[in-house]
């Protein structure tokens, strides 16, 4: 089992949606729709303020209830990672899996209605290459890698930096971080 | 209490809607990347940053663009924009074959035209005009770089009247004041030196949503290097939220700032006395200039605490020389931004800062001829003398004159080319100047790839293709490494479309004027060039960028005088230059005029989503931000009884209504200010996503404020309010 996770920098994500551009191409997610998105988060009063950016996405996580409620199957683990997939040729479109995920981070494609998602881009993963997104940021501030491998950038700077997930009561074990 | 907003920046998902229900499923589409891909050298030309990236084919199918890794400009990623290129090639409102007015039983419109009558008709006006007022009354505007080949054919015809309106509405101030101070100015790429920095200062510059790329990638190594980052700004802008220290500043009073800063390091010893005594004229009058002005008095202008003035010039000092205080890119604000500039200019001076590491570098570009043309005959008259005599110490055209010369029966221009910008959104409230004087010019010719409200104005309108369609000039911009980077086309022109050597050439052609173009393809000017540089096009086309070794050393020696191209040989606190001119030589503070009652600060800024209103209706960029909102603090909200999402037009003083734009009701804007971002409120109708929404900041300024320097418009002294409206 391989666990690939995704390490964003919210104190250099300047919320520039260069990711959701990228992956958008890479991908070839048709108008309309799409497998990543910003959001901007502000807390406080003026002058003294707090804004985080965030680039969210599928967390591709550990327990994955999109996957465990899916009734055909098609939502699986790639491999042996924790990459989510959705095999299109067994998706109904039941929308089963939209409804267990708590991130919201899945679309009905156009215009065949399979349900479709972030995939890490495991196609350039395979390749040894970083998701689009994550090689397109113009700031650096994201990092991909393998979670189990100590020495890998993603674990160090789990080690090293506060961080954050979304939701951890979902008991989901996500696997996007966020570095505060 | 702890206020929460949230917001969604990007498009939803887009879950939900009529789908088709699959009952057994269906065939999944391809992996990317598993057909035949090719790939070819760019440089992106989605602003004026010009990264080279590559453009990648599938299946014969535009994929995507990424950057080149060998790219001092991008270091291998471009922005948001610039991975949104396929949709300026792809964008269906292109304008597609050359535009002809013609007048039809009392109405006008646009007749598509072959390119041969669209050229005809243009030397046959330009002659015309040639014969019956002379041949130097033809003025062209330009932004970018294919403007260079409309300049050598109005030159060879005689008309040298020039302007880019990054000057005066854009960097010109600073350019200038550099210029005064340093002999030369900050150019483009700017040479500041961020990742080396400990200290970073932003003055209204919001680098992030300013997306020049490599500007925003060494700002953003500086901080992860640890610099301290100051910024100072009305609005807690993306790089307020990454500063140590956000200076809220009242509008309008950075000088008072600056100058405050400037006494607190001279006063307390605190600047870099052997850099000064070095290289600096014009210290000790400058010491005398700013006592008047310490934090305390600073404080009464800024709204800012004498305490943080102290603290932060302290910040600066102890990181310096490696304290940058950024010079900003688009700073015509005031009308006194050549002085606001100079500031900043001497400020760095007193931190030791230009030259040094983590301050300023040094650029240097490749040695590259020019293809061998003819010299143009020299111009006639001096354009400059007539158009903008009042300002001598400017040495390029001020757009603003340019046009107030086009007005009227009586005016010195009588045509116009237009290249690439959209003076109606790019001049501030100057609408009803330009269709004027589209009303007295004898000719007015639009080149762009976009239709826009310029071209609404034109009498003939040159469609050009897009840059992925192109070759251009080689990129050879100053930088710390210099680099050659190859445009070439990855697609075969879309439509009818033309480069715009092939116009130029044609219109020359047409007035006998061919000789300055002496080739039949741009691929043999590049060939020729790229021979005398030591490599060929064949290679260009293969790595898109090549890297020369440095000649000249990226900051002053320490064992090596350093000399400026100023009037005394070194860095000018005090300006001769200005003395002469009869300006204030020293930094001068005007207290910027306050909003009437019930009015507010109209401040706009960038979006990393767009470049100016050029991107509005590329179909990703659109997607990702679709309008403007008017930023409106929570007290303002309430008395003007509007929410986050209503619907206002914004009106100024003289009672001039903006399109509908959505309220963003927020805690990141001063109380007394509003903002949003330029570039919206396209009224062009061809523009099919881009028309009717949002608001036009240019539109509204109507207190302009024009440089007594530099000539350029004060863009930041306009007021409005917001007015409630039906939903549009």
């Amino acid at each position: 089992m391989t666990t690939y996770a995704m390490v964003i920098d919210t104190r250099t994500c300047i919320g520039c949606g260069d990711c959701v551009v990228a992956c958008k191409n890479e991908n070839k997610v048709p108008a309309g729709l799409n497998r990543d998105w910003v959001v901007e988060a502000t807390r406080g009063e003026y002058p003294n303020l707090e804004t985080e950016f965030r680039s969210e996405r599928c967390n591709h996580c550990g327990h994955a209830t999109c996957v465990t409620n899916c009734p055909t199957g098609a939502s699986h683990y790639w491999k042996d990672t924790n990459i989510v997939l959705v095999a299109a040729e067994k998706c109904t479109g039941c929308k089963a899996c939209i409804a267990a995920c708590p991130y919201d981070a899945r679309l009905l494609m156009h215009p065949e209605g399979y349900v479709d998602k972030c995939t890490f881009c495991h196609h350039r993963v395979e390749q040894g290459l970083d998701p689009a997104c994550v090689s397109s940021c113009p700031t650096h501030c994201m990092h991909f890698g393998n979670l189990d491998h100590r020495d890998s950038v993603v674990s160090r700077l789990l080690r090293e930096r506060r961080h954050k997930v979304l939701m951890p009561e979902t008991g989901n074990q996500p696997n996007v971080y966020y570095l505060i | 209490m702890n206020r929460r907003e949230f917001l969604k920046i990007s498009a939803a998902l887009g879950a939900g809607g009529a789908m088709p229900a699959l009952l057994g499923g269906c065939a999944p589409r391809p992996l990317p990347g598993a057909g035949a891909v090719t790939t070819s050298p760019t440089v992106c030309n989605m602003c004026f940053w010009q990264c080279a990236g590559t453009l990648y084919q599938e299946d014969g199918q535009a994929w995507k663009v990424v950057g080149n890794p060998d790219d001092p400009h991008c270091d291998g990623r471009l922005c948001t924009r610039g991975s949104a290129g396929i949709g300026a090639y792809s964008d269906p409102d292109r304008l597609r074959q050359p535009l002809l007015r013609v007048s039809e039983g009392g109405a006008q419109r646009f007749e598509p035209v072959s390119w041969d009558a669209a050229l005809d008709f243009i030397a046959e006006k330009m002659n015309t005009i040639g014969e019956q007022y002379g041949k130097d009354r033809i003025a062209l505007f330009s932004h970018g770089g294919g403007g260079k080949h409309f300049r050598r054919m109005l030159q060879a015809f005689g008309s040298h009247a020039y302007a880019h309106p990054s000057f005066a509405q854009c960097r010109g101030p600073r350019e200038t004041a550099f210029g005064l101070t340093y002999g030369e100015g900050v150019g483009s790429p700017d040479r500041t030196d961020m990742s080396n920095s400990r200290c970073i200062v932003l003055i209204g510059s919001h680098l992030g949503e300013n997306l020049h790329n490599s500007q925003v990638q060494t700002l953003i190594q500086g901080l992860n290097n640890g610099a301290t980052l100051i910024t100072v700004d009305p609005r807690f802008s993306v790089a307020a939220s990454k500063s140590k220290y956000w200076l809220p500043i009242k509008p309008g009073t950075d000088i008072a700032l600056l100058l405050a800063w400037m006494n607190v390091l001279i006063n307390e010893g605190l600047y870099d006395r052997d850099y000064v005594a070095r290289y600096c004229s014009g210290f000790d009058r400058l010491a005398a200039h700013v006592q008047p002005y310490n934090p305390e008095w600073a404080y009464l202008e800024t709204g800012l605490e004498p305490a943080r003035i102290r603290e932060t010039a302290r910040i600066m000092a102890t990181a310096a020389p490696a304290t940058l205080v950024h010079p900003g890119r688009h700073v015509t604000w005031y009308g006194d931004d050549t002085q606001r500039s100079r500031a900043i200019a001497i400020l760095n001076a007193l931190l030791g800062s230009w030259g040094r590491p983590g301050g300023f570098y040094q650029q240097e570009k490749v040695a590259l001829p020019e293809f061998p043309v003819p010299q143009p005959p020299p111009p006639k008259d001096d354009w400059k003398a007539v158009v903008q005599g009042d300002f001598p110490l400017v040495s390029t055209g001020i757009s603003n004159k340019l046009v107030e010369h086009s007005v009227g029966p009586d005016a010195y221009i009588k045509g116009w080319f237009v290249y690439a910008t959209n003076l109606p959104m790019t001049l501030p409230g100057a609408n009803e100047q330009i269709k004027s004087a589209a009303e007295s010019l004898d000719l007015m010719v639009v080149v762009d790839t976009m239709p826009a409200e310029i071209s609404g104005y034109a009498d003939v309108v040159l469609p050009e293709c897009t840059y992925l369609e192109r070759y251009d000039d080689l990129r050879n911009a100053p930088e710390r490494t210099p680099t050659l980077a190859l445009r070439m086309p990855a697609f075969p022109p879309s439509h009818e479309t033309k480069p715009a050597w092939w116009m130029a050439k044609g219109i020359a052609e047409r007035l006998g004027l061919g000789e300055y173009f002496p080739w039949q393809d741009y691929t043999e000017v590049l060939e020729w060039q790229l021979k005398q540089a030591g490599s060929s096009l064949a290679e260009m086309q293969r790595i898109g960028v090549k890297r020369y070794p440095r000649k000249t050393p990226v900051y002053f020696a320490d064992d090596q005088p350093a000399e400026f191209s100023t009037p005394s040989g070194r860095i000018e606190l005090y300006s001769t230059l200005l003395a002469d001119a009869g300006q204030h030589p020293l930094p001068r503070y005007t207290p910027p005029e306050r909003p009437p009652a019930g009015f507010y600060h109209l401040n706009y800024g960038r979006s990393p989503a767009h470049t100016f209103g050029r991107t509005i209706n590329n179909p990703q960029l659109f997607e990702l931000m679709p309008e403007n909102t008017v930023w409106v603090h929570p007290s303002a909200a309430a008395r003007l009884r509007v929410a986050s999402g209503d619907y206002v037009a914004l009106e100024n003083p003289d009672g001039l209504r903006s399109n509908g734009i959505r309220v963003r009701v927020t805690e990141r804007i001063r109380p007394d200010s509003v903002f949003l971002v330029h570039g919206f409120g396209h009224s062009d109708q061809r523009q099919r996503l881009a028309r009717g929404v949002g608001a036009d900041d240019a539109a509204l300024m109507h207190n302009v404020k024009i440089d007594p320097i530099m000539g350029g418009t004060g863009m930041r002294a306009s007021f409005v309010t917001l007015v409630k409206r039906e939903v549009s």
